[in-house]
């Protein structure tokens, strides 16, 4: 009884640290987006004044407006929603393409292939920063959206992640769909892409996340303001208005809540996704 | 019989296949293998990227190893960024996923708003942060040293605290995303280990001790990892927080790291041939790494 009695009382501590631990934590994660969202609704003499204070008195939406007024904001959301999503889609398909040939297709050449393209995962992209800025220009693709889309169109590790995937898929599928006689894209397109649908969600999530957020590869190859991206933007907004906080703010709010719903939207895909593949946008 | 096919015929039964592969495999040969050997080849050049590569031979090697304060001076910053950022990062993180995966109330809520940071975009994170830690008492961390007491510091001007500021953010914005991570590693140690312990009488840090922390181990090394290798490439943080007229890095350098240095040469003094060198040295320095980092977890991992 008495020991019961101290368990419970030992447990009860446990939990309250735990709590307070947590909420300490929590509080930290959200008072610089706070902090962002106060600022970017702030007429200046509030910015300036002391102390600084999380209650607006006057709110304004001049930072905002001023934002769309001096900076094609429009512009970089379509070029980041446009970029992204094209990158997205092609990854899909052809990632899921070549996963399936390289799964459960026999070919000549297909384990060296494979192991070559998966030993390129070894390589830090910086090697290539350079030498692909000049491939690049050579090609003619400086400031256009074909520099900041065909190179990733089909990413080595998403090729790796449906080749995982569909090997588990069993060959009797494929096999009855011969004997119905289908063809080779029909059966990638009516037995595979169906059955994979999960590993392409989570490819699909963290591409576009990556894309989304990709700065130094757009920030070598772009330099007109059409073509920029949002984080582009936003690092040049830094650059040029950077003692203007209201509006620097105002431009990382507009950057951070488009992903921030798609995450809230789809949060459980997001975090099984990592505990998957560990992969970070 | 059978007969020896000719390897034309070989590749032309299996052309689905090929076809299937081969706009990845195109992609790859063009815009990873190709860059690759082009800038091995300008590493040993010198080559502004307008007039031809001029061969040169070791001397960008050289030059870079033996007579270039700049780059020891980055490797110095990128190291202590590294060892900074991963074990308080680690730390915070493992105590996080255990906490979130004991039985508590709002579990998804704090599961979701530390992995927040995870999904947003850097350059955000780093204007935010930069706004955060404004000089003298505009910015809110400085204000909450003077109402600690304390004197407020000039965070990103100041030749000191440059790098702190940044490793601070750092740990912020990683730990909700290794904590996922060191989740999904606990949900993988069955709950009968713990149950065994409890019948042996085990108190909660004996159990974290000898059973969770060791049945981590694999999580752990690749937490550690990744994390070496995208401290060392840390670039977008140190771009936004310290970019001036004056190039990138901050006062005197103080927060110039390796790939900061790289982009530094290559695309705002258009030396290619001495950056490329340098990419190549982040290349091997990386890969050397990881590999003593693996040496290094795994003999502490037999026991």
């Amino acid at each position: 009884m008495d020991l019961a009695k101290s368990k419970k009382a030992q447990d009860a501590i446990f939990k309250t640290f735990i709590y307070s631990f947590l909420f300490v934590g929590a509080i930290s994660m959200a008072i610089p987006y706070a902090w962002m969202f106060v600022t970017s609704i702030k007429p200046i003499e509030e910015i300036q004044s002391y102390p600084p204070s999380f209650i607006v008195k006057n709110p304004t939406a001049l930072p905002y407006q001023d934002l769309f007024r001096l900076i094609p904001m429009w512009r970089y959301l379509f070029n980041s929603v446009y970029v992204a999503g094209a990158v997205t889609l092609a990854n899909i398909f052809f990632c899921s393409l070549a996963g399936y040939a390289f799964a459960k297709h026999r070919f000549w050449g297909r384990d060296n292939i494979f192991i070559v393209l998966l030993g390129s995962l070894m390589i830090p992209w910086q090697v290539n920063l350079i030498s692909g800025f000049v491939l690049m220009r050579k090609l003619g693709w400086l400031n256009s959206y074909n520099a900041l889309i065909i190179p990733v169109m089909a990413g080595v590790f998403g090729v790796f992640l449906c080749r995982q995937f569909i090997m588990s898929i069993p060959d009797d599928l494929i096999d009855a769909a011969k004997i119905d006689g289908c063809g080779e894209f029909t059966i990638y397109r009516l037995v595979i892409l169906p059955l994979i649908k999960p590993v392409l969600a989570t490819l699909a999530i963290f591409t576009f996340l990556q894309q989304w957020n990709n700065f130094i590869w757009p920030l070598i190859v772009i330099n007109t303001s059409s073509m920029r991206t949002l984080p582009l933007g936003l690092a040049v907004l830094n650059g040029q208005f950077g003692t203007n906080f209201a509006m620097v703010m105002a431009g990382a709010v507009v950057a951070t809540t488009p992903m921030l719903v798609v995450f809230l939207s789809f949060q459980k895909y997001f975090m099984k996704g990592i505990a998957l593949t560990g992969l970070r946008g | 019989m059978k007969r020896k096919k000719t390897l034309f015929a070989r590749l032309n039964e299996h052309k689905w296949s090929y076809f299937f592969i081969a706009p990845a495999v195109l992609l790859f040969v063009v815009f990873i293998v190709g860059p690759l050997i082009a800038s091995f080849y300008w590493s040993f050049t010198e080559y502004n990227g307008i007039h031809p590569p001029k061969w040169v031979g070791l001397a960008n090697y050289k030059t870079i190893f033996f007579d270039d304060p700049r780059f020891w001076k980055a490797i110095k910053n990128t190291v202590i960024y590294t060892l900074g950022v991963i074990p308080p990062g680690v730390v915070l993180s493992l105590l996080l996923a255990i906490a979130v995966d004991q039985q508590i109330k709002f579990k998804n809520f704090f599961r979701i708003i530390y992995f927040i940071p995870s999904v947003t975009s850097v350059i955000a994170l780093s204007v935010i942060w930069k706004w955060l830690f404004a000089g003298e008492k505009y910015g809110l961390i400085n204000y909450f040293l003077l109402s600690l007491g304390l004197k407020p510091i000039d965070w990103l001007m100041s030749p000191v605290w440059t790098l702190p500021a940044i490793m601070i953010m750092s740990i912020w914005a990683g730990i909700g995303y290794n904590m996922i991570l060191f989740l999904a590693g606990l949900q993988t140690i069955p709950s009968t280990v713990y149950e065994a312990a409890d019948i042996d009488g085990a108190n909660v840090l004996e159990k974290f001790w000898h059973i969770t922390l060791p049945l981590l181990k694999p999580t752990m090394v690749f937490v550690v990892i990744m994390g070496f290798i995208a401290s060392f490439q840390v670039f977008e943080r140190i771009y936004i927080m310290t970019e001036s007229e004056f190039g990138i890095g901050g006062v005197l350098d103080s927060a110039l790291t390796l790939v900061a240095y790289l982009y530094d040469m290559g695309f705002r003094k258009f030396q290619m041939g001495y950056a490329s060198a340098l990419g190549y040295v982040v290349f091997i320095v990386i890969f050397l790494v990881t590999i003593i980092n693996l040496k290094f977890v795994k003999s502490r991992i037999e026991y």
